[in-house]
């Protein structure tokens, strides 16, 4: 891999960036690969007559020891989990703000804890009027 | 090899887009859409903008997906997908307008490129330009605001009924 890392990006600018990525890249090829080969696999041993092609209805129904399932797949779902949905967006974005102050946590010092301190009690109103209002309640 | 990366990149992302658009089942063409975020994922990671590429995995992959799917499983009789519209036509002629007048612009313009080398890793001073001294101090502390806007609004629609 140290080899791969010296030679693979040679362009020019900061290597070690792509470099870094580039693992990212190499398990995400190693993963297509995977899923084609094990979906390529029983095919491949069908044409040389090796997996048996003996199909019948029961063995190719969806629940082959089980209920049949009544109503269609799709239902609508309370309208109460999009609440939750768009709590996690926001406190996702909440995250990307904290993620470059917790990098660089000393050297931003006091004046960045400040800052922080700031952003996140804005953002606890939220929580907190949401905790006596009761939305955090299933009901 | 940065360009086979991006040409790689491009064809899934401009495969995925027409996927968003063409497909009827509108839960595949939602995940079409998490396809073409994590292709602009990869083309922010050759520009060397790796804090960014990992933002918009987190953000778009991450938590956008989960609002949009949440959106298809609160839809009445879902089932029927996603069905052509009247305004087939006219919508196919105002987007290959678009495309030719952005294609238009990306071709004329005149790109200027900095000869200085890209600054990373870039979380740093992404952090420092945010918290430091001298930094975005107010728009900072507007985003909070935003995101508390979006969390009681969230809370005002659910406690409509």
């Amino acid at each position: 891999m140290l080899y791969l890392r010296a030679t693979f990006f040679v362009i020019g600018g900061p290597d070690y960036l792509l470099a870094d990525f580039g693992y990212i890249g190499i398990l995400l090829i190693i993963a297509v690969l995977f899923t084609v080969s094990t979906l390529l696999l029983p095919l491949t041993l069908a044409l040389f007559g090796i997996v048996p092609k003996k199909s019948n209805p029961t063995k190719v129904s969806t629940y082959e020891c089980g209920m049949e399932t009544i109503g269609k797949t799709w239902v609508q779902f309370n309208f109460r989990y999009y609440f939750f949905a768009i709590l996690f967006v926001a406190f996702d974005v909440l995250t990307v703000f904290l993620y470059p102050w917790a990098v660089n946590l000393k050297g931003l010092g006091v004046y960045g804890l400040a800052v922080i301190v700031v952003f996140f009690a804005i953002l606890m109103v939220g929580y907190v009027y949401a905790w006596f209002k009761g939305a955090l309640e299933w009901k | 090899m940065f360009d086979i990366i991006f040409w790689v990149l491009a064809a899934v992302a401009v495969g995925a887009a027409l996927a968003v658009v063409l497909l009827r089942d509108i839960f595949r063409a939602a995940l079409s859409l998490v396809l073409l975020f994590l292709t602009v994922a990869g083309i922010y990671v050759t520009l060397y903008a790796d804090f960014l590429a990992v933002v918009q995995v987190l953000i778009y992959v991450g938590a956008i997906s989960i609002l949009i799917i949440v959106a298809i499983m609160l839809t009445r009789e879902v089932w029927h997908g996603n069905p052509p519209g009247r305004l087939r036509i006219p919508a196919l002629i105002v987007c290959l307008l678009l495309a030719v007048t952005l294609i238009f612009t990306v071709m004329s313009t005149q790109w200027l490129v900095s000869g200085e080398s890209p600054k990373t890793p870039t979380t740093m001073a992404i952090g420092e330009g945010l918290f430091g001294r001298g930094g975005f101090l107010l728009p900072v502390e507007i985003t909070a605001v935003l995101l508390l806007a979006a969390v009681l609004g969230a809370i005002v629609l659910i406690r409509e009924k």
